[in-house]
């Protein structure tokens, strides 16, 4: 149960605000937005999602720069007001097409309107964005969708890490297409997320896959849907280690060590044959969740070497090898490495004629970054920077630099070999054939190599 | 996220100033009220639209209700709502006004389309004007009866409001009859899964006062109620779903049969991707088979892989709510966890709070088997960037060489800490280096070679500071250069702004002195002249302390500075038990997410329906115990401190450099053994101030410490009055319940005679004594060297109860005593009969 819902810009401004109970003191807004602006003095650490002041419990989740939060005075299951939180966002996503500030700010008489439905007194009532339909009349105002994308290309991930550019991202469930008909489409996305953390000699310590199968169905009528994943799929490893390399190796099959699944799917022949029959809801939302700790191939290596050159001078050389394919191209791709405190300057040196590549030396945090538009599989880019100390260096510079992390997206690969093998819609006219989408995409989540 | 410039262009104003605007807002809406031109609602709707923005930015629009209630006479089910929203808002600051709104709501409410009818009566319940209740009750009525489900959604959530309003009207009609029928027959599971929250809130509230309320609440947990909920839940939406599950997990069931019916109907809870679901399952497993081990351990084992997925995936957020939940359960069992640690290493893009909780949960399940591991990954971080995860990293590792698993390869990791030339680095380590001193006092050799390296000039930071120069007093014999530091350390003394480094020089002089008499002479001389000199209270006075000491007897002085040494084997835990299972007990609830039982962060009429059972609790013990505030022991220092507060009272036992102390008039007597007596008088008279009164019988204890046991049977100054029943009678059942419902009204640690110590080879010998003296035993158990019991009394001439768990370390000597009471006034003087009883034995 909660008292109040509101949606903070980043400056600090209500965009919604509904007061629910009328038990929390008014400027509860304002107290948590200093409290989570000013969390510790020295800015260094964030304000938990959940904190309490004068005994009110605050709950909050960002939300494309946006601070979805909720406040109560009792002392209720936190998982279930962030759960709710997150799925307000969603439902506001699945009406208005574009989620952020402006497209909520012109769209928030039609915000009010889900709201005083979503929520009763505080009691959850419905966050289905179906249900809500029926009760729904505001027509959402869509923004400028041209505008958004004139970001670049960063732009198409800012809406969290879950999401991948194409038409879905950025349509409303409820408007029409130009011309009042609707197009009947479902993409499916299967989207992982990939920590690993390399051991200075290259050796991976430790890896694990976060994945979504995530669904966005735009069909009309409600059909039943299967999906279908590899036949040879196993789950779960009871008994044993679920860091047992050696014994998942190379036999191929996929082992996930647990998923969890959307309450609309029916799970009666995935024992069988691996298939999932659901009828999929309006709007966004997760099919399943799996988690993978079986080992698999990493896609990029990552090759650090320093060297001193006299006493207060050093090089680095990075080396990046992307392990895939080259039909595949990860884009956005950014490098990250701390530099010792005392570094002053760092020189740096690309490949010769090499595009799309940028680097820098944040003299704040003393540390490199390097970017890069895109790697081509199989390809390999280097990196030369040469550093210069304010004092000698004491033979200490590995210690106090690194490590190595890095972030990046490559479309259409998912490193778990986990696929959609097909997707069936049960309707009978033979004539209908909506169009189907099954994309991957592979992000990283935490890519760290020690040095 | 949308650009700066973008928003600047944003169509709400970003501050207007509000008058001007309302105004021309007033004038506008006048207007168009009695309009009918073709788009009026247009217009309407744009105004409207205004001012609902303004609303929401907290400009005070409520000047314009007149204006608003006129122009809402429409079709035009958009401009309804946003009216609705509108009255909602503001009808509690503008009562008469409200009345206007009514007729136009009571009419809607009997609209053909019932998304109108739900939309009515929901505006209309919501107006929270208690004089206009009177029109709610026939719109309400109807709304509980209608046909279509929408409406009686909005209905029962009505009743709840209205009950907010005016509870005696509520409570005197039969809606809350309506709505335990809805709940139990009603087709829509979303119209029953509001029944139950309206009831459990109405019933909650009420069963302060009235028994019958207190019995409908008791009967939502009855096990018809429960089954029938259970056997729809898969109807219910994911939220409906959690309601539920919160509810059966305040049920007991009557056997084991029963427990496992239940855990198989909901065995596929586990599986859902909504995490709120997946928690309040968790927690009917675990409630249920608190009783029977092997399958509460099943239970650990299953429910582990489905956290670590919701860990994963979800939002940061989510997953730190899960986290936090890991974290307890990691924390209660960590060896069910200990082939999981990896999944507990940090990743470097998670916030602080995330690595914390992390840290904490690796340092737990480090066992022979993964330390080496462990410690090698925490000795990643302690390089890291992030300070001060840098720091709880390298405290993990001293916690974990304090866990005493393959401490070798620790202590080296450790000692290459303090090589590493990072300020903060050496600062954690030399504080860990010497706690472990103190517990592997073997290790000193290795340790006090690289701490000798160490130059004091390259240590700022207090703690570490008098780590190094505690280090140094109590190795002097071993560091050669030990007395010239200290006396360099002594000559920049006005520069020391640390009084607590200041003492530790102190201490640390005298223990030189003692060791190395010719080298230190002339730095402890310097150093007592400055402490004298010295304008902080306790370093004055420990100066004037160690001076009159050594003028009285050197000897005794030597006695006490430099004592022979016990290693420690524990140190104190920072939570009780007690509090841990209270925390447990409100599993999936933000007490976990604080790591607080909820009595300490929410006031009584909020703690909501996981207080279920304790509300009623408070029912029965009467109003007097309603003090919410109960004088648990609170220790919320961090680790560190605890470490250090610790290491003080073992370092200078009898001395005792604790506040408390100093301020009695001590230091002339030289004798303990008063110095306790006036302690202890002043600790009776005292007991208004129950924190205090802990801190100061702590500081007894010390003093107790000294070898003076005779003073633990000696009477206290007050008698006390007390007399226990000698043929009480309390049967289980109850003595559970009452345990649960209790605080802890004093949590207290004697010191059991050799003698005492030496009979207690079983439990039954303790029993005997004890109920010489009108305490019994309910429960007992344990083998030698621990003992655990549950004992009771009651008062002669009234059923007031005193509950005690009592723990007993025989080796240790040690005895601690948590004492609950029906009536908390007299649980001092129970204490000290209780105590008096305990000494007795093996006498």
């Amino acid at each position: 149960m909660i008292s109040q819902f509101f949606v903070l810009s980043q400056r600090g401004d209500n965009i919604v605000f509904r007061d629910y109970r009328g038990e929390v003191p008014k400027g509860s807004a304002e107290i948590f937005f200093r409290k989570v602006k000013f969390w510790k003095d020295d800015g260094q650490e964030e304000a938990p999602p959940v904190f309490h002041v004068d005994g009110v419990n605050y709950f909050h989740v960002k939300v494309v720069g946006l601070l979805f939060v909720a406040t109560t005075r009792v002392n209720v299951s936190p998982s279930l007001i962030l759960e709710l939180l997150q799925r307000i966002a969603r439902v506001i996503k699945d009406y208005i097409g574009v989620l952020n500030e402006d497209s909520l700010r012109k769209n928030f008489v039609l915000v009010y309107e889900l709201l005083d439905d979503v929520i009763d007194f505080g009691y959850v009532q419905t966050t289905s964005t179906e249900v809500l339909k029926s009760y729904v009349f505001n027509e959402p105002i869509a923004v400028d969708a041209a505008r958004f994308q004139a970001l670049g290309p960063a732009a198409m991930f800012m809406q969290g890490t879950k999401r991948m550019p194409g038409t879905a991202v950025t349509k409303s469930v409820v408007a029409n297409e130009p011309g009042g008909r609707r197009r009947e489409e479902i993409f499916v996305d299967i989207i992982e997320k990939i920590s690993i953390t390399f051991s200075s000699s290259g050796y991976i310590l430790t890896s694990e896959i976060d994945g979504t199968i995530q669904m966005k169905s735009y069909l009309t009528g409600n059909p039943e849907i299967r999906l279908a994943l590899n036949e040879d799929l196993s789950i779960g490893k009871d008994g044993r280690s679920v860091y047992d390399y050696r014994s998942s190796s190379g036999s191929g099959i996929v082992i996930l060590d647990d998923c969890n699944f959307h309450e609309s799917v029916h799970l009666d022949s995935f024992e069988m044959d691996r298939t999932l029959s659901l009828v999929p809801p309006d709007g966004e939302f997760p099919v399943m969740n799996y988690r993978m700790t079986q080992e698999f191939k990493p896609p990029f290596r990552i090759n650090t070497l320093i060297e001193e050159v006299g006493s207060s001078k050093a090089e680095v050389i990075l080396k990046i090898r992307a392990e895939f394919p080259s039909s595949i191209t990860a884009n956005t791709i950014a490098i990250q490495m701390p530099l010792p405190k005392y570094t002053t300057r760092a020189n740096f040196e690309l490949e010769p004629g090499v595009v799309g590549q940028t680097t820098d030396f944040k003299e704040s945090n003393k540390r490199l970054e390097w970017g890069l538009q895109k790697i081509v599989g199989g390809s390999e880019h280097t990196l030369r920077a040469k550093l210069t100390f304010s004092q000698e260096s004491h033979g200490n510079i590995t210690k106090e630099s690194g490590p190595v992390s890095m972030t990046f997206t490559i479309p259409m690969y998912n490193a778990s070999r986990l696929q959609v093998k097909y997707l069936q819609i049960a309707k009978k006219s033979s004539t209908y054939n909506p169009y189907r989408w099954v994309r991957y995409v592979t992000q990283a989540n935490s890519y760290v190599a020690r040095i | 996220m949308a650009p700066p410039a973008q928003s600047q262009r944003s169509p709400s104003p970003s501050q207007p100033s509000g008058k001007s605007e309302v105004s021309d807002l007033k004038t506008q809406l006048r207007q168009l009220a009695g309009s009918r031109a073709q788009g009026v609602d247009d217009s309407k709707r744009e105004l409207f639209k205004k001012v609902i923005s303004y609303m929401t930015i907290g400009i005070d629009v409520s000047s314009l209700f007149g204006e608003m209630v006129m122009c809402s006479a429409t079709s035009d089910i958009v401009l309804k709502k946003m009216c609705y929203l509108y009255v909602g808002n503001y009808a509690k600051v503008n009562p008469d006004l409200a009345l206007l709104t009514i007729n136009f709501l009571q009419r809607d409410c009997k609209d053909m389309d019932p998304m109108i009818r739900g939309l009515a009566l929901r505006s209309l319940c919501s107006l929270r004007v208690p004089n206009l209740v009177e029109y709610l009750m026939g719109p309400l009525g109807s709304g509980l009866e209608d046909n279509n489900s929408y409406v009686r959604t909005v209905a029962t959530i009505g009743v709840l409001k209205l009950y907010h309003i005016s509870a005696s009207t509520c409570v005197d009609t039969d809606f809350p009859a309506t709505l335990k029928h809805l709940m139990l027959n009603d087709p829509d599971t979303q119209v029953v899964a509001n029944c139950l929250s309206a009831l459990q809130e109405i019933w909650s509230a009420e069963a302060r006062t009235s028994e019958e309320a207190s019995r409908e609440r008791e009967a939502l947990i009855s096990k018809p109620v429960i089954y029938y909920f259970l056997n729809r839940i898969k109807e219910f939406s994911e939220w409906g779903q959690c309601l539920v599950l919160e509810l059966v997990g305040k049920y007991v069931p009557s056997d084991g049969n029963e427990i496992f019916d239940i855990m198989n109907l909901l065995e596929d809870r586990l599986h859902h991707a909504n995490s709120a679901v997946v928690l309040a399952t968790i927690k009917v497993f675990l409630q249920s088979t608190l009783s029977m081990t092997d399958v509460h351990q099943q239970v650990y084992e299953r429910i582990k892989s489905p956290l670590l997925t919701l860990v994963s995936s979800g939002s940061p957020e989510q997953s730190y709510a899960v986290l936090s939940h890991l974290h307890l359960l990691v924390m209660r069992a960590p060896y069910v966890f200990s082939s999981d640690y990896k999944h507990f290493y940090c990743q470097y893009n998670e916030p602080s709070y995330v690595k914390k909780l992390k840290l904490e949960m690796l340092t737990a399940v480090a066992n022979e088997n993964n330390t080496y591991e462990i410690v090698t990954e925490l000795c990643e971080y302690a390089a890291n960037v992030d300070i001060p995860i840098a720091r709880e990293s390298i405290r993990a590792v001293g916690k974990i060489a304090l866990q005493q698993y393959d401490v070798n390869a620790i202590v080296d990791r450790l000692l290459q800490f303090l090589e590493m030339e990072k300020d903060y680095v050496t600062a954690e380590a030399l504080v860990l280096v010497k706690d472990l001193l103190r517990k592997y006092p073997q290790w000193s050799h290795d340790c006090i070679a690289v701490v000798g390296n160490i130059s004091s000039k390259n240590v700022q930071e207090p703690k570490a500071k008098a780590a190094l120069i505690w280090m140094l007093g109590e190795y002097s014999q071993d560091m050669q250069d030990a007395p010239y530091i200290l006396e360099s350390l002594v000559e920049n003394w006005d520069e020391e702004h640390s009084a607590e480094v200041r003492l530790h020089l102190l201490t640390a002089v005298m223990k030189c002195f003692f060791k190395r008499p010719p080298e230190t002479q002339k730095a402890l001389g310097a150093a007592l002249a400055a402490g004298l000199a010295d304008f902080h209270q306790d370093v004055h006075d420990r100066a004037l302390f160690y001076y009159r000491l050594l003028q009285y007897n050197v000897s005794v002085a030597e006695q006490v500075v430099n004592p022979p040494k016990q290693a420690v084997s524990v140190f104190a835990d920072t939570q009780s038990s007690e509090i841990k299972d209270r925390i447990f007990d409100e599993f999936n609830s933000l007490s976990v997410v604080y790591q607080k039982p909820s009595y300490m962060f929410t006031d009584k009429e909020h703690r909501g329906p996981f207080e279920f059972s304790d509300e009623l609790g408070s029912l029965s013990v009467g109003a007097e115990s309603a003090d919410n505030m109960v004088p648990v022991p609170r220790v919320e220092a961090n680790d560190k401190d605890l470490l250090l507060s610790t290491s003080e009272k073992e370092e200078t036992r009898g001395v005792s450099n604790n506040d408390t102390v100093y301020n009695a008039p001590s230091y002339d007597g030289s004798s303990p053994a008063t110095a306790a007596l006036q302690m202890q008088s002043l600790v009776i008279s005292n007991p208004a101030v129950p924190g205090h009164t802990h801190q100061a019988s702590l500081a007894i204890d010390d003093l107790l410490g000294l070898g003076v046991p005779a003073i633990t049977s000696a009477p206290a100054p007050s008698p006390p009055t007390l007399k226990l029943n000698p043929k009480a009678t309390l049967d289980p059942g109850t003595f559970q319940q009452k345990w649960r419902k209790l605080h802890i009204a004093l949590s207290q640690e004697y010191a059991l005679s050799p003698q005492g110590a030496a009979m207690l080879t079983t439990p039954q010998a303790l029993l005997r004594h004890m109920q010489g003296d009108s305490i019994h035993c309910i429960a007992s158990g344990g083998q030698s060297p621990n003992f655990k019991f549950f004992f009771f009394a009651q008062k002669v001439e009234e059923a007031s109860n005193f509950l005690v768990e009592c723990k007993i370390n025989t080796s240790s000597g040690k005895v601690q005593m948590n004492i609950k009471a029906d009536d908390q006034s007299t649980s001092q003087a129970f204490s000290a009969l209780s105590q008096s009883a305990l000494s007795k034995f093996g006498m």
